[in-house]
């Protein structure tokens, strides 16, 4: 009896979580002073995570914070904020979990370099193992000296 | 009484599965021919039991048996006949009974066409998928049990299914996607069979191929349809997130692809033997890890169902089992030493292998921007958030990478390849001012479009030219197509598949416009060339909603296109919860897409426009890869031999 | 040595599946929640403000929570959990243990007053937070949500959801004690 009221509650919390991200389309009609600002806009509250939500970017939102958060984002924009300047924003609020782009910082080390030394070694690996018999097995060339000895064999008169 | 027969039966599949891998196994060590001969009888009654408890459970959805307590959760008494039935695998318990009978159906396929295989081989193959199948019925006996009961205090009606999935997308996405997760345990079963075995020649690969193409081809296509149901259901456009569920099935693609490239090297050459055992285990491993990420409440994602650590440390203890056990296996049976073959830098062997080395990175990657906020997190190095910008900036280099090399591999030759660079030159001579220009068609120059352009230009421009090069010799094109196989129509398909994704991601990712704007009945807004006039709005009345729905006229100049009805639907089980269905016109070219926001002061509503120019070659290109890897298995050479029990490999 | 390669998939499958473990058996004892997201003020001084007390009008500040260790709680009328939380609020009131403050966030003021004039006024002072700007300095991404701040005002902790005894004496009683004991040695 008590497994069934766990799990009971368990999905009403996921009926519940899910309900929490209707494809409601909250419709801001923000004007702006131009098309690059609008597209900055765009930009911007996509690289914004929302807060409290799971796991959704402010454009894609309707929690009453992701509509703040895209007030705000309009209100700094029009005030003449530079992008760095609203991330900077944001980040000093709402810390490193509201950027989806991760700062390159010491400890993002190895996010942002791992993939990198990845195909590194990727294309290490390639170019060993992709290699012809002649570049491998059998010797370049003969020398001066090994050619001579040769020769000396070849003419040689037979036993 | 009918769940109490599906719970049985589910009892019983259980008990068959236990002796799909004892017995089996045991006649194998034994070398008894009755005991291995059982495994194909044990598989199909396990298939008969599982569909069994799956009928059950269908009756109680289709009945609206609200004592069932997923019943209950998932359903409603006014839900649609079709989504009482797909509401079975909305919530977990659910999807764990279709996951199990898909593996189910596909065991009993591997026992019944399975005939041309040396009968130790697969007795441990149908042994290896009844262990997997024993994890996951015991799995949902002890901890997820479908059948649960609410007798003493059944509801008068359900909860009904959360709106989002009561839509096409929720049929058909979930069972495709299980195809392919589960098809991917029979390559593993495969691999194992053949570390077990000690016989690691090419047979075991060619015996995996077809079954990987096909699993690989499902899962294509459950992916594809999952981003083309995001895109039209959510409402802002977006149609790949980056999310860690949708990795979790993007990255046992990935392997995917790499093995299906890898399985061709093995079987044609004999080469990269251990490195496609490999493969094949992790294939199936990143599908069974995506089952733990999407229950165990690790990680947050829209996707996931109900967060349940008891649930997520068995499936735990299981993953360590399966993939644990047969990496060991692998590591202790492995050859250390293999067939090392020599081959140029300009070698089908060689592009292949760099073909394999991409896709693996990717997977990492992705893996490792999936699992970085866990780790940080669980280091007490503070909340990170990995998403789109820096997936997109690590994985869209590899993809062209990727897009390039396919191009000129499919020229390429065993050992090594003579005259690449004459043959490549063409189509890349060609390729190159196309792509330059091409997207001028739709705006502003701008040069990553140019790339993305002229690398899908490239690919196509490649498979075109290689069917002229393969048909050189030919009396006429016509005569000279008849001759090539459906595997190599099959290659050419899911390449050309992987250009259209290429030029609709480049496109619709530089090109798209939207805007925003308050519109009151009879005014328009403007958009990329288009008009879209608001009429007002009427009141509507669904099966299990009511709503409202606009009225659009979207016309370019004089041109009257289309009547769009956008609508805003609340469901009668779930009060708090507003809907927004997009009114789409859909175009090969381009999708105008419009959505209701909120109404405003008077007859005034909010409005959004979409221009998603291209953005429909995406799914497009989902698609003909799917249809690649299902024609390759459509090849004659895996046309089930009547008489001949071993058929001679061409 | 080759033989020793092939081991290499398995250890690293080990390495992460002992993470997995260990991440899920927190989550399962409840020390974890991949949802809660820590204050990006910790350690930083809770931010400037100058607005009205909800009762007085009188205009507030920052130096209103200098000089004792006190909790901020961030409540609204219209947040079902801060129904449930209001009693225990009321009560620690009442034990005189720490300052509690309250921000009244995005809500009707006359509304918030009748509510807490029916259910019992727990809080020194209310600031009024109609706007939500105060909320977005602190980085509140709702209701309910309590602040510890020390004797300097520097945020010390944030915690998301309804406050009782369970989670006083699991979260917040100790800190709040460090807090008090080591400001009164100086």
């Amino acid at each position: 009896m008590n497994a069934i009221v766990k799990s009971l509650a368990l999905s009403l919390c996921l009926t519940l979580t899910f309900g929490a991200i209707s494809a409601h389309a909250v419709v801001e009609t923000y004007q702006f002073r131009s098309e690059a600002d609008q597209r900055r806009y765009r930009a911007l509250i996509e690289e914004l995570r929302c807060p409290k939500c799971q796991n959704q970017n402010l454009a894609g939102s309707d929690a009453p914070i992701a509509q703040d958060l895209r007030r705000e984002v309009y209100r700094l924009i029009n005030s003449g904020s530079s992008d760095q300047e609203i991330l900077q924003y944001m980040l000093e609020r709402y810390g490193d979990f509201v950027l989806y782009r991760p700062r390159f910082t010491l400890e993002t080390l190895a996010l942002w370099l791992g993939p990198v030394v990845l195909v590194l070694i990727g294309m290490g690996i390639w170019w060993r193992l992709s290699r012809t018999t002649r570049e491998t097995d059998a010797p370049a060339s003969l020398n001066d000296e090994e050619r001579r000895a040769l020769n000396k064999v070849l003419e040689s008169p037979g036993e | 009484m009918i769940p109490e027969l599906g719970h049985f039966a589910l009892i019983i599949a259980f008990v068959v599965s236990l002796f799909l891998f004892l017995l089996p196994a045991m006649g194998y060590y034994l070398s008894s021919q009755t005991l291995m001969g059982s495994a194909s009888r044990l598989a199909v009654l396990q298939l008969v039991f599982v569909a069994v408890s799956f009928a059950c459970l269908a009756a109680a959805f289709l009945g609206d048996d609200f004592s069932v307590s997923i019943v209950a959760l998932q359903s409603n008494s006014q839900l649609p006949m079709h989504y009482k039935f797909t509401a079975l695998w909305g919530g977990h318990e659910g999807s764990l009974l279709l996951w199990v009978l898909i593996l189910a159906a596909w065991t009993a396929a591997v026992a019944l066409t399975g005939r041309h295989l040396p009968l130790p081989v697969k007795a441990l193959v149908l042994a290896t998928m009844g262990a997997v199948a024993i994890g996951f019925l015991s799995f949902m006996l002890f901890t997820s049990n479908p059948f649960e009961r609410l007798l003493i205090t059944t509801p008068p009606d359900g909860q009904d299914l959360n709106p989002l999935l009561q839509d096409f997308g929720m049929v058909i996405h979930p069972p495709m996607l299980y195809f392919g997760y589960v098809g991917f345990s029979v390559a593993f079963a495969f691999a194992v069979a053949a570390l077990i075995s000690g016989k690691l020649d090419a047979s075991w690969a060619r015996w995996a191929r077809p079954w990987t193409n096909i699993a690989w081809a499902f899962l294509t296509a459950g992916i594809t349809l999952g981003s083309w149901w995001a895109y039209y259901e959510l409402g802002w456009g977006g149609w790949w997130f980056w999310d860690p569920v949708e990795n979790a099935s993007f990255m046992p693609w990935l392997v995917g692809a790499a093995l299906v490239h890898s399985l061709a090297v093995t079987e044609k050459r004999g080469a990269f033997k251990n490195w496609t055992l490999l493969l094949a285990i992790f294939a199936f491993s990143l599908s069974l890890l995506g089952t733990f990420l999407v229950r165990s409440g690790v990680l947050t994602s829209v996707h996931s169902f109900a967060a349940d650590p008891t649930r997520g440390l068995y499936i735990l203890g299981f993953l360590f089992v399966v993939v644990g056990g047969s990496l060991t296996l692998y590591a202790l049976r492995a050859p250390e030493s293999t067939f090392r073959p020599v081959f140029s830098k300009v070698s089908r062997e060689s592009l292949l292998l760099a073909n394999n080395i991409l896709l693996v990175c990717a997977t990492l990657v992705v893996l490792l921007g999936t699992l970085f906020p866990l780790i940080m997190d669980y280091l007490g190095q503070g909340k990170y958030s990995v998403g789109p910008p820096y997936f997109n900036a690590m994985f869209v280099p590899l993809a062209g990478a990727l897009g390039l090399l396919t191009g000129i591999g499919m020229f390429s030759q065993w050992k090594s390849t003579k005259g690449l660079r004459a043959l490549v030159q063409s189509p890349l001579v060609l390729s190159i001012p196309i792509g330059l220009l091409l997207p001028l068609v739709w705006g502003e120059w701008r040069a990553g479009a140019a790339l993305g352009l002229f690398l899908g230009v490239w690919l196509i421009l490649a498979c075109a030219f290689n069917v002229r090069h393969q048909t050189r010799n030919a009396l006429s094109l016509l005569a000279g197509l008849k001759k090539l196989r459906l595997s190599y129509f099959g290659m050419l398909c899911a390449h050309i598949g992987f250009a259209c994704a290429i030029i609709g991601v480049t496109v619709v990712s530089t090109y798209s416009s939207e805007r925003d704007l308050r519109l009151d009945r009879g005014e328009s807004l403007e958009l990329a060339g288009y008009s879209v006039l608001f009429n007002g709005t009427s009141t509507i009345r669904g099966p299990n909603y009511v709503g409202t729905r606009g009225d659009i006229r979207l016309s370019r100049g004089d041109r009257h296109i289309a009547e769009l009805h956008p609508e805003k639907r609340r469901y009668h089980a779930r009060q708090d919860q507003v809907m927004t269905e997009a009114g789409i016109d859909a175009g090969l070219m381009r999708d105008v897409y419009v959505a209701l926001g909120e109404p405003l002061e008077g007859s005034a509503w909010a409005v959004r426009v979409h221009y998603k120019p291209m953005v429909r070659w995406i799914w497009l290109g989902g698609a003909l890869i799917a249809l690649g890897g299902v024609l390759a298995v459509m090849d004659k050479r895996y046309r089930l031999q009547r008489t001949r029990p071993n058929p001679v490999e061409a | 040595m080759a033989r020793l390669k092939l081991f290499i998939p398995l250890i690293i499958f080990i390495a992460l599946a002992l993470l997995f473990f260990a991440v899920e058996t927190r989550v399962s004892e409840g020390e974890y929640d991949p949802k809660e997201l820590p204050s990006a003020l910790i350690g930083k001084a809770f931010p400037a403000f100058q607005l009205p007390d909800l009762q007085t009008q009188q205009i507030l500040d920052e130096s209103l929570l200098r000089g004792q260790v006190s909790i901020v709680n961030v409540w609204a009328t219209w947040c079902p959990t801060c129904l449930y939380e209001h009693p225990f609020l009321v009560a620690l009131a009442g034990r005189n243990e720490v300052g509690v403050y309250g921000i009244n966030y995005k809500d009707d003021p006359e509304k918030a007053r009748r509510w807490l004039a029916e259910k019992g006024n727990p809080f020194a002072a209310n600031i009024v937070d109609e706007a939500g700007s105060l909320g977005l300095d602190l980085g509140v991404t709702g209701a309910p949500e309590t602040f510890v701040v020390d004797r300097q005002g520097v945020v010390h902790m944030r915690y998301q959801g309804g406050l009782d005894e369970a989670v006083w004496q699991a979260k917040f009683a100790p800190l709040i004690a460090r807090l008090q004991a080591e400001q009164v040695q100086q």
